[in-house]
């Protein structure tokens, strides 16, 4: 496969090999080698969970810096919703919106106009016949990825819906084109400001053979401080934002669902409650709600680790930002008859079984017998000190290495477990 | 059908064919929220093997289901599950009270579940007829006040 290049990122100095990261990893992508952690690239899924649980601060997301826009003549700020919510003692969005313009961008368009657009049109998706149930929102990046990895049999109940980002820089260029016919595509520049790590791999590595819309990904705790310095009370500022509180509601978990009008909706949060809830899809166990939205980050977008407020005090925010807004202030033309194919993305990534053994059955069955074995011999105490998360995925190394024997420091006083 | 159950042990001792292998789980019948593990530890596993995520997806039903079943009526029991080249077997057996009558357990929609598993939205009646459903054979054996062993089978081709 091509190289996936992650957002997510270990500094080698500050790693102790503390192991924590180890025990946190959803997709057990993390071993510690000599003394550090290394990531597997192709099982990370960006989620970012190593991130915030790091007591060292040696992971860190790479996204580019708002100098990288320089590079346009005409620069396109797209502000996620999740930074309306960043602010103290701030509730009106237009000082953010006027803030991007001082701070060097030409034009601002907000994705929580697109996000309302793409509500109007998943609500128009879920009334066709034949709409897998439940259907999956395609929202978060990282359980677009995880499930092209670990829950095959579920692509088909995934929305192909583009995200509000994709469908907002779709817009936003038809926009400036038709204004400013003078320029070049080339010419127009489209950055994402973002609280998500997985935007930026999911936009510099063609999801799915998507070719992004989106330009660069530009964190939002990278410009946080330069906006503040611009952002004065005293400012007089052009009334601009023009989005309805389902909008901005999107950047909290719960909110596209709400956006659904539909109370036949599970929102899940957190790369745990996540795993879970797509087991029990799996399962067959969640067929009598229509629309499952999930977000890997504690608390949706606003938890995403390229944020700078908490994300509690940051959807408190967001609700004193919405108060006084109509539900909504984007709606498709009613003209329209179904979804134009500019929202809508053709495939799920092709599946990647990164956890098979081999792709002969019989030697993955040999493989398997021999991971059981080996595992019974260890203590079954997933301490982390070998380097792999579980007992179990040290088995499994030794057998993917091709080896009989594995080296544990408490094998020998504790003796094994089976369970 | 008929001995369906011994046919397991003989693909032990089959020729040129891998030695089958068997997961072993113990489903703990005093907690429900635990109920599902083994379904989700099995799917693990057989997508290590490479499994085609249909049978992957049959079998965890009807498993997830039958482990449900046992925490429900029987107060859990066992759960193996052997994969062998052709096949997987799912062998569930539990001490429970058994089931008088088998014919009426398997339509759809009866249940036998208490209010208190309904309002937790189990017992809609749906456990045996999705096993039958989603497994290749399915065969029940069950003795009232002994236990009952449920074994399903999927073929991988």
């Amino acid at each position: 496969m091509d190289q996936y290049e992650h957002s997510v990122q270990l500094d080698r100095n500050k790693c102790t090999g503390c192991t924590t990261c180890l025990h946190h990893c959803p997709t057990e992508a993390i071993r510690i080698r000599d003394g550090h952690a290394v990531i597997d690239q192709d099982r990370c899924i960006d989620c970012g969970e190593c991130i915030r649980k790091c007591p060292h601060n040696a992971k860190r997301a790479v996204s580019s810096r708002l100098e990288s826009m320089k590079r346009f003549r005409y620069k396109v700020a797209l502000p996620a919703p999740s930074l309306y919510g960043q602010f103290n003692n701030m509730d009106d969005v237009d000082y953010i919106l006027d803030g991007l313009l001082k701070i060097g961008f030409d034009e601002v368009f907000e994705v929580a106009k697109a996000a309302e657009l793409v509500s109007a049109y998943t609500r128009r998706y879920m009334q066709a016949d034949g709409v897998p149930k439940p259907l999956i929102s395609s929202a978060c990046p990282v359980i677009l990825r995880l499930i092209s990895l670990m829950y095959p049999s579920l692509e088909d109940h995934v929305l192909h819906m583009l995200p509000p980002m994709e469908v907002a820089a779709d817009l936003a260029r038809k926009k400036v084109k038709k204004e400013h016919p003078e320029l070049t595509d080339s010419e127009v520049g489209i950055c994402f400001i973002s609280p998500c790590p997985a935007k930026v791999s999911y936009v510099r590595n063609n999801f799915g053979g998507y070719q992004s819309k989106v330009d660069e990904v530009v964190a939002i705790s990278d410009i946080y401080f330069r906006l503040l310095d611009v952002m004065k009370p005293e400012n007089q500022v052009q009334a601009m934002s023009d989005t309805g509180l389902t909008g901005i509601g999107w950047a909290g978990s719960g909110g596209e669902s709400t956006a659904l009008l539909n109370e036949d909706y599970l929102a899940a949060d957190g790369i745990e409650n996540v795993n879970r809830v797509l087991e029990e899809i799996e399962n067959g166990n969640i067929s009598h709600v229509k629309f499952v939205e999930l977000n890997a980050c504690p608390g949706g977008c606003v938890g995403g680790v390229l944020t700078v407020q908490n994300p509690f005090i940051a959807k408190a925010r967001l609700r004193s930002v919405s108060r006084c807004l109509p539900m909504a202030a984007n709606f498709p033309d009613p003209s329209e008859e179904y979804i134009p194919a500019e929202f809508m993305f053709d495939e799920m990534p092709a599946y990647v079984p990164v956890s098979r053994l081999s792709p002969n059955f019989a030697e993955s069955m040999r493989m398997m017998s021999e991971i059981q074995r080996i595992r019974a011999t260890l203590p079954g105490i997933d301490c982390g000190a070998c380097g792999a998360p579980t007992c179990r995925a040290h088995a499994e190394d030794a057998v993917r290495a091709g080896k009989r024997t594995v080296s544990c420091p408490f094998a020998e006083t504790m003796g094994g477990s089976r369970k | 059908m008929e001995g369906f159950i011994s046919t397991v042990s003989g693909a032990i001792s089959s020729k040129n064919m891998s030695e089958p292998l068997v997961f072993h789980f113990e489903v703990d019948g005093s907690d429900f929220t635990s109920a599902g593990t083994a379904s989700v530890t099995v799917k693990k596993n057989l997508r290590q093997l490479g499994l085609p995520s249909e049978v992957i997806r049959k079998l965890s039903i009807a498993m997830y289901e039958g482990e449900i079943n046992m925490v429900i009526h029987a107060e859990g029991g066992t759960a193996d599950v052997i994969v062998t080249e052709e096949y997987i077997d799912i062998i569930l057996k539990d001490q429970g009270p058994g089931i008088p009558d088998v014919d009426l357990a398997m339509q759809e929609g009866y249940s036998t579940a208490t209010a208190q598993i309904h309002s937790l939205g189990f017992g809609a009646g749906m456990g045996l007829p999705n096993m039958k459903r989603y497994s290749d054979e399915m065969k029940i054996d069950t003795v009232l006040g002994v236990g009952t062993t449920v074994s399903m089978r999927i073929y991988i081709r």
